[in-house]
């Protein structure tokens, strides 16, 4: 653990990066954009589990594994996501929310 | 890293708002390398800070002009939802420094080095992850494949339309 940082201002940090991801992702109208804040969410949340892992069980390796996966998964979606976005964009030209109404082409 | 996140999701320049992305992941790393879990800033920097951004910087050549600012939501939206984040924050902050954690002391733990975590990933006895190293695995070849097919049909659809 990092000496003189508690585990309260590490959780404080994520939490505030969480809700700043979940604010961005209700005003932002553009797709990648909402996808950034999708980054955000999931990296605050893998910053939990390691804390939790290295502040409450230091011996043990869940948290560091299941980050692991969680970076897996994120890198997947991201990928499948902007492949769905760049083909949405050749359809339909706009990649505004207000514009992609119609789920069928 | 909380200022950089603040303006990663308020710049309306979108290749600003991914460098200022860039600079969050690059914090988190930051983080993983000073409580000593060396495996996962390094997964941290190579798999965000280098694919991930550059997927994003790519994606947004091909599909946006960059100059254009980017549509922000009307104004009561964005109180609306500023005031609601920020009731999370006051609550879930709340919860977090009125529980009290039971944290371990430093000298009691031991270092936790990579053939750990490979050895953990790869076991499949009482502490072992062998069963979700697979579903990852399973899914990972599945993003892949997905993401062929959908480049390739709409390929097909188009010559068709043509």
């Amino acid at each position: 653990m990092i000496s003189g940082i508690s585990i309260y201002e590490i959780l404080t940090v994520s939490t505030i990066i969480f809700f700043i991801g979940i604010y961005g992702f209700v005003t932002r109208k553009n797709l990648i954009a909402m996808l950034m804040s999708i980054e955000l969410i999931l990296n605050s949340a893998a910053l939990n589990f390691v804390i939790f892992n290295k502040y409450l069980f230091p011996n043990e390796l869940g948290g560091a594994i299941f980050s692991i996966f969680i970076i897996a998964v994120a890198a997947a979606e991201t990928a499948l996501a902007l492949a769905i976005i760049i083909n949405l964009y050749r359809l339909m030209m706009s990649l505004k929310t207000d514009d992609l109404e119609t789920m069928k082409y | 890293m909380i200022v950089f996140a603040a303006m990663a999701v308020s710049n309306k320049n979108i290749m600003r708002s991914i460098i200022y992305l860039l600079f969050v992941l690059i914090g988190m790393a930051a983080i993983y390398f000073m409580i000593e879990f060396y495996f996962l800033g390094a997964v941290q920097l190579t798999v965000y800070a280098g694919g991930i951004i550059v997927l994003y910087v790519n994606s947004i050549m091909l599909v946006e002009k960059i100059n254009n600012p980017l549509p922000s939501a009307a104004l009561w939206r964005r109180m609306l939802a500023g005031f609601l984040s920020s009731l999370g924050i006051v609550l879930t902050l709340f919860a977090i420094w009125s529980y009290d954690f039971a944290v371990v002391p430093a000298n009691q733990a031991k270092e936790i080095e990579i053939h750990d975590i490979g050895i953990a990933l790869l076991a499949y006895g009482n502490h072992g992850y062998i069963l979700p190293f697979e579903v990852i695995s399973i899914l990972l070849l599945a993003a892949m494949v997905g993401a062929i097919v959908i480049a390739k049909t709409n390929k097909h659809n188009e010559i068709a339309n043509k």
